[in-house]
């Protein structure tokens, strides 16, 4: 392929991405951007052209052991869920827009901390980037079969890593506040993350399919090779351990990488996409590992005779059997890996180096004197310029110094490096007394070891220098050899490296940090980021600092950086949010901690802090004075919870009270109601009573039928109103306890019985069938005559609602341990739910005065209420799905009555 | 002949109104409740009615207010006779638009006169 034509479909694959992540940002907050898979397929920026080739190299050469590297984050991803928020909450609370950040702030917004952070990570990273680069240059070279120009600017690579810089720096610094997402960015990075895992997987099946006749034919033909059997096993003891360091260095990688924070933490738009990523991202991770294996194996098949460089044989295989198609895609895969771990890594690195280095270390002088305005731009500015040069610095590294050794190597060393900020990072997270003194001392003695037992042997590795350094130690201590330091001879030059390097630095971290108190800022964040949760709506809350604050001080800092409106607008939330008065001329605390926020994400946390304190003047507090103030704010919580709690329990009474009094009035109201209705339906038999005796009295010439029937409707209404009055009497004996009961032992059975007989006539008169479920005998202790009545009273309503055709009653009698339960059952209608209690008060159709319900004289149920009540029983509407069911109790024992 | 509308939901009292009624040439339709009697009033347009309050389904009160939103209607005599004789009933039966409102128990000569003044 010609360097060309390879050009030419470059320019259109980056043009593509432009477009993506121009399209992206234009989208905003769409459901296409902001989802978990995007989030998840960003997190893949962990594999990078090391994963896309190096794999590849390392099991043709070594076997089994590049699993490890996804091994680690599979297994520590499911604690995601716990640690994975709470970093993303701290981050999004404080306004964190890097590790660095992230540690120093934890330290006391310590700007020395910061500063070595990056230092650390740029010595991870930048070699790291220099290989994606190298990748992409040696892989550029492969496809168009071309070899590396000797001078700089005739080599074509060389415009694609400028093009590459521009990209990212162009895209990685859209906003000011560093914290910003960067919806551009990452979405181009998701896309790139299928594309390779796509372009993978094809050229993965391409071997195995097409090229060999499936995983058995490689393996078959892989098996008579030379070292296969010690390559696929893991081997003894000591390659077990090696393994473990591995593992864990991975894990560690998979936090502390400045691209993974970049992209797990900063550029996490909720916490609840993390729900998804922990079983997604191991999955892509297991896809991508599908086919290392028989990719490696095909090509140590293939190439047994003339040996190439294993880390390109996905590349060199295609090409071998000429296949121009599945070479570039290969290429576009390994690209894309590259480069987005380029860019990432790149905005990551650039906002560390500004925000942490440059900023608090150089223009902060600048920034500090009141004549010199400082604009967002200019800090933008020198963030692409960062991004930029970072790219360039990384190529020239590639060009110059050649990094010889493979991808897999400068990768490790770089996941070593890194992981030396894993104590203070995760003390951060846990530990309370964690120190700053101990996390920067944990820190270098680390990377001191580092330098001596990775770095510097490398190094002199790739100057071929006749060095006795590495055989027989430094000035000739064989102890202090540096891949075998105090005699471990076992680990290879990896894991050797960093268990002897993280073993110092977390015993430095926590010997110092014993030993040594902290000062209050410390102890101060080390409770913000320990308990987030407590604090992560109202953390200005739980900052502590004393001294004097004028607000207009503040403002015009947060001006400078801010502009006029943004500051009003910021203030304006600050106000509202603690009811705090607008022309409050002293600053408090949670000011202080507001403004350091805002400022935060544009410059950087130690930044922030020292700018602030150049215009406020803070009184020393003593740890011991921290440590209250933080108790009292505990308390305070605590006291606020209480507080809450025992507001809730005064409106849960006060409302209690209100109903208690709402049902007296209605108890009141219910008495004239009742008095009122009495006296209608008293009224309504005298008046039919009045007018016939009238009529009978003045009239002489009625009709004797007529006659006859008006002097039966006078008896049956003089009938009516004695009934009345007695059922009146009645519920008054009950309500007010001079009623007694007479209770015997009595068969229920034969009570109902007793119950149905004088309604026999009126049962056969509407046809209807009675039905009684018992068993032959159910004894109990009761006043019959009452029960008699109870029952009369229920299966004459169910006679009166069954309807006129196929009327069916069930009377059912259940034993219970200690009581009996009896329900009369009809198929009428039914009573409406909103009616079960009521239908058992007195007159109940007076809840809507002026609408009689047809239910007899009103009294009926109310008295059977207090018949079973009085037997300690109890009588309620059982919900049934047809017709009415009513149902009470009756205990078996006497001592209940 | 006038045309009188009976509506109450007792049989016994009905009994006596309707003979009452006819007896002085009257013709008498007759309602059990508010809804009947103004499913009545659209076919007979009847001259005066005689209006229980309470009754089953729709009352007194709202079958008046019913009538007089009806421009046929609203011109029929009404008059209650409820056995709520409390002052404040009476008011809110005549704040309806009720052209005369008489307690239970009754004489059903006084009726029959009070009737006959009314048209």
């Amino acid at each position: 392929m010609s360097s060309i034509g390879l050009l030419i479909i470059l320019t259109v694959y980056l043009g593509v991405l432009f477009f993506i992540a121009h399209w992206a940002e234009k989208k905003g907050n769409s459901k296409w951007t902001v989802n978990p898979y995007i989030y998840t397929l960003s997190l893949a920026v962990y594999c990078t052209a090391w994963t896309y080739y190096g794999s590849i190299g390392l099991a043709a050469q070594s076997g089994l052991s590049y699993i490890t590297i996804y091994l680690g984050p599979i297994i520590i991803i499911p604690s995601w869920i716990v640690i994975l928020k709470k970093i993303i909450r701290i981050s999004r609370v404080n306004k964190i827009s890097s590790i660095a950040d992230f540690i120093s702030l934890r330290y006391g917004n310590s700007r020395f901390l910061g500063a070595i952070v990056t230092v650390v990570a740029l010595f991870a990273i930048l070699p790291y980037i220099a290989l994606q680069l190298k990748a992409i240059a040696e892989t550029f070279h492969v496809v168009t079969q071309t070899t590396t120009s000797r001078y700089i600017f005739d080599d074509t690579t060389t415009y694609v890593a400028i093009a590459l810089a521009l990209f990212s720096s162009y895209y990685g610094t859209r906003y000011v506040d560093a914290s910003e997402k960067r919806k551009g960015i990452v979405t181009a990075v998701a896309m790139e993350s299928v594309l390779k895992l796509v372009f993978f997987v094809i050229i993965g099946l391409y071997v195995t399919y097409v090229v060999f006749d499936g995983f058995g034919d490689i393996y078959q033909k892989a098996s008579v090779l030379e070292h296969f059997k010690e390559k696929s096993t893991i081997g003894g003891l000591p390659e077990v351990i090696n393994w473990f360091f591995l593992c864990i260095l991975s894990m560690f990688a998979i936090f502390l990488l400045p691209r993974q924070f970049q992209v797990a933490v900063i550029e996490n738009n909720r916490e609840n996409h993390v729900n998804k990523a922990i079983w997604l991202f191991p999955l892509y991770l297991l896809l991508f590992n599908i086919f290392v294996y028989p990719i490696a194996w095909g090509g140590n098949i293939i190439f047994q005779h003339h040996p190439v460089n294993s880390d390109l044989y996905s590349l060199l295989i295609p090409q071998f059997f000429d296949n121009k198609v599945m070479t570039v895609m290969v290429f576009l895969g390994g690209f894309s890996a590259a480069i987005s771990m380029i860019v990432v890594s790149s905005i990551g690195l650039s906002t560390m180096v500004t925000n942490n280095v440059l900023i608090p270390y150089n223009l902060l002088g600048k920034l500090k004197s009141k004549e010199q305005t400082i604009s967002s731009k200019t800090i933008v500015n020198s963030r692409k310029i960062g991004i930029f040069s970072l790219i360039i610095i990384a190529y020239l590294l590639y060009r110059f110094f050649g990094l010889d050794y493979s991808l897999v190597s400068i990768g490790l060393i770089a996941f070593v490096i890194i992981a030396q900020l894993a104590p203070a990072f995760f003390g951060a997270l846990f530990w309370r007394r964690g120190s700053r003194l101990g996390a920067v001392y944990g820190i270098l003695i680390g990377f001191a070891i580092c330098l001596y037992t990775l770095l510097i042997p490398y190094a002199i590795g790739i100057s071929n220098s006749q060095s006795t350094f590495i055989s027989d130690g430094w000035l000739g201590y064989r102890l202090l050899k540096p891949f075998q330091l105090f005699g471990l001879d076992y680990l290879q030059p990896v894991p050797h490296a960093l268990f002897w390097s993280l073993l110092f630095n977390t015993i430095a971290y926590f010997a110092i940090s014993v030993s040594f108190k902290g000062n209050y800022r410390e102890r101060n964040y080390a409770e913000m980021f320990i308990d987030i949760n407590k604090y992560s709506t109202n953390h200005e809350n739980a900052f502590v600092w004393k001294g004097t604050a004028y607000t207009s001080d503040i403002e015009k800092v947060l001006i400078r950086f801010l502009g006029e409106e943004r500051t009003k607008r910021a203030m304006n939330i600050f106000n509202l949010k603690y009811n705090v008065d607008k022309d409050q001329e002293l600053a408090d605390a949670r000011l202080v901690k507001f403004s350091e926020n805002l400022l935060t994400g544009h410059i950087g946390t130690a930044s922030a802090r020292i700018l602030i304190s150049s215009v406020v003047k803070e009184e020393k507090i003593t740890l011991p004075e921290v440590l209250k103030i933080l108790e009292e704010s505990k308390e305070n919580i605590i006291i606020n919870k209480k507080l809450t709690e025992t507001s809730k329990e005064l409106k849960e009474i006060t409302a209690k009270l209100q109903d208690a009094n709402k049902s007296l009035v209605q108890k009141d109201q219910q008495k004239d109601e009742f008095l009122d209705t009495v006296t209608h339906e008293l009224r309504t038999p005298i008046t039919a009573i009045r007018a016939a005796s009238e009529i009978l009295y003045d009239d002489d010439d009625i009709p004797e039928a007529l006659r006859k029937q008006f002097l039966q409707n006078i008896i049956s209404e003089s009938d009516r109103l004695n009934r009345l009055i007695d059922k009146i009497l009645d519920l008054e004996k009950f309500e007010t306890g001079k009623q007694t009961l007479h209770p015997t032992l009595n068969d229920l059975v034969k009570t109902i019985e007793n119950a149905v007989e004088p309604l026999q006539q009126l049962i056969r008169n509407k046809k209807i069938t009675v039905h009684i479920e018992s068993k032959d005998k159910v004894m109990a202790y009761y006043d019959e005559d009452r029960i008699v009545q109870v029952l009369t009273n229920l299966i004459s309503n169910a006679i009166k609602f069954c309807p006129e055709e196929e009327g069916l009653i069930t009377i059912q009698v259940t034993e219970k341990d200690d009581f009996i339960q009896t329900s009369v059952h009809d198929n009428g209608k039914g009573i409406p739910a909103d009616d079960y209690e009521i239908i058992f008060d007195k007159f109940y159709q007076s809840m809507n005065q002026n609408i009689k319900k047809p239910v007899g004289s009103g009294l009926g149920l109310a008295i059977c209420k207090q018949i079973v009540e009085h037997h300690k029983g109890k009588i309620w509407v059982q919900p049934a799905v047809k017709g009415a069911c009513i149902a009470f109790t009756l205990p078996k024992k006497p001592e209940y009555i | 002949m006038k045309k009188i509308l009976i509506v109450d939901d007792e049989p016994n009292i009905v009994m006596s109104l309707e003979y009452t009624f006819k007896k002085n040439n009257f013709e008498v339709f007759i309602a059990r409740d508010g809804q009947e009697a103004l499913d009545i009033l659209k076919s007979t347009f009847p001259d005066v009615i005689i209006l229980d309050v309470m009754m089953p389904m729709v009352d007194g009160y709202a079958t008046l207010e019913q009538i007089k939103n009806d421009s046929y209607l609203k011109h029929t005599k009404v008059i209650f006779l409820s056995a709520k004789n409390k002052e404040s009933d009476i008011e809110k039966g005549m704040a309806l638009g009720a052209d005369a409102y008489l307690t239970k128990p009754f004489s059903v000569k006084k009726i029959v006169e009070q009737v006959n003044e009314l048209l």
